[in-house]
């Protein structure tokens, strides 16, 4: 019986494919040049088990910050580092603002401090200029370094492609979970599953985090 | 046996396919679109101001799978984000050019459900959006993104092409109609 069923659906793709108006949009699309730039991007980048690149990148203080001299709330050499790719623009980096305050605030005292990177371009997206980052960091007091991505160099390492966006590096600087920062970015008050925490938690006991990869929507980082 | 009644929607719209290939292609006929039981459009759990407001994931899925001769243009989009608000006019002059044929663009909006109403409503009726608009609440991304595409990071905007099991997804902003064209044709 299947193969009927093959025959029939051979049949009329064969029988549509001879009607005018399939042909339609062929027509059309050659007429027109369409560009072949059109491919679906899989992002090339850090996965889990590799090394977090390394970046040198100017904080809202005006200072730059690496790896080698970031430190935990202790002013100790942390356990590991919460790298959240976000921005002042985002309504989902709004959303999650709160959370990333909240996780600095919890985590830095236990090792973990949240290195925050912007990655946008402020050409395209003025509201996340270096001047706005430092206004909203001030305004909103926040407690983790707030670095700029200024030459855009930083991000692709990674892979990352939208905000927010999580990597969480442990201290031999191998990135150990990447992802949302819980299952409910816009909003928080509905969160059923920590990520995040869950995946410090883990490697604080020597585990491997579960899932060790998670994706939200997010806006897509803006580059020129 | 289960195959026999399925292969009774190809049946008539094989024989519908080839009445219409023998009519004049001038006389204004609608394109025969085999109807199968796929085809069906999920039902949304409410409207708001007139736009389908869907709760799970679940509910849009079949949108993402109708087995006929259409190719559905799938865009994930929201009021708030610019690269996709920036690119609606290349879907909207795709739907106007290919108006009456077996392509079909579908804007499943992901604003925040708080604003269906009061932005994304109103968008779409300031810009006349001719292209189908959807509102998607489910916001437990981690769940569902995946079965969109393996491919999809979750930044949007997004875009998913496909024609019964061919498929091709654009993770990037599409600059012009003409990018479309080619991604249809591609497929």
């Amino acid at each position: 019986m299947k193969h009927l069923n093959l025959i029939f659906t051979l049949a009329l793709a064969l029988v549509s494919f001879a009607c005018k108006g399939d042909a339609n949009i062929e027509q059309q699309t050659k007429e027109s040049e369409a560009p072949a730039k059109t491919v679906a991007l899989k992002p090339d980048g850090a996965g889990i088990g590799d090394k977090a690149p390394d970046f040198k990148l100017k904080n809202v203080d005006g200072k730059e910050y690496s790896f080698h001299n970031i430190k935990d709330a202790n002013g100790n050499t942390p356990k590991g580092y919460i790298v959240i790719f976000t921005c002042n623009t985002c309504p989902y980096a709004v959303a999650s603002e709160q959370r990333i305050i909240d996780l600095h605030n919890k985590y830095a005292p236990m090792g973990y401090p949240v290195v925050a990177i912007q990655p946008n371009d402020p050409a395209i997206q003025p509201g996340d200029s270096f001047e706005a980052m430092q206004k909203r960091a001030q305004e909103m007091e926040y407690p983790f370094l707030y670095l700029f991505d200024e030459s855009q160099e930083v991000f692709p390492k990674y892979g990352a492609t939208r905000t927010p966006e999580v990597y969480l590096v442990d201290k031999s600087l191998i990135i150990r979970y990447h992802g949302a920062i819980d299952d409910n970015v816009r909003d928080a008050d509905n969160v059923k599953e920590k990520f995040l925490e869950n995946a410090i938690q883990a490697i604080e006991k020597g585990e491997e985090p579960k899932p060790a990869e998670t994706k939200a929507v997010g806006c897509g980082i803006k580059a020129a | 046996m289960n195959s026999v009644f399925r292969s009774i929607p190809f049946l008539y719209g094989l024989v519908f396919c080839l009445l219409s290939c023998n009519a004049s292609p001038a006389s204004g006929q609608e394109q025969p679109v085999t109807e199968t039981r796929e085809t069906r459009w999920p039902e949304p759990a409410a409207y708001v101001k007139g736009i389908p407001v869907y709760e799970e994931f679940g509910q849009v899925e079949p949108f993402l799978h109708f087995d006929n001769d259409t190719t559905y243009i799938i865009n994930f989009w929201a009021t708030w984000c610019k690269p996709c608000v920036e690119e609606l006019p290349y879907f909207e002059e795709f739907t106007r050019a290919y108006s009456g044929e077996k392509v079909r663009v579908i804007l499943i909006s992901l604003d925040f459900p708080r604003q269906f109403e009061r932005k994304l409503a109103p968008f779409v009726e300031e810009r006349n959006l001719q292209s189908v608009v959807i509102a998607l609440a489910d916001g437990r991304y981690n769940d569902w993104i995946d079965k969109v595409s393996p491919e999809w990071t979750g930044a949007i905007p997004a875009t998913y092409i496909y024609k019964r099991d061919k498929s091709r997804f654009i993770g990037t902003s599409v600059a012009s109609m003409a990018e479309l064209e080619a991604a249809v044709k591609l497929l």
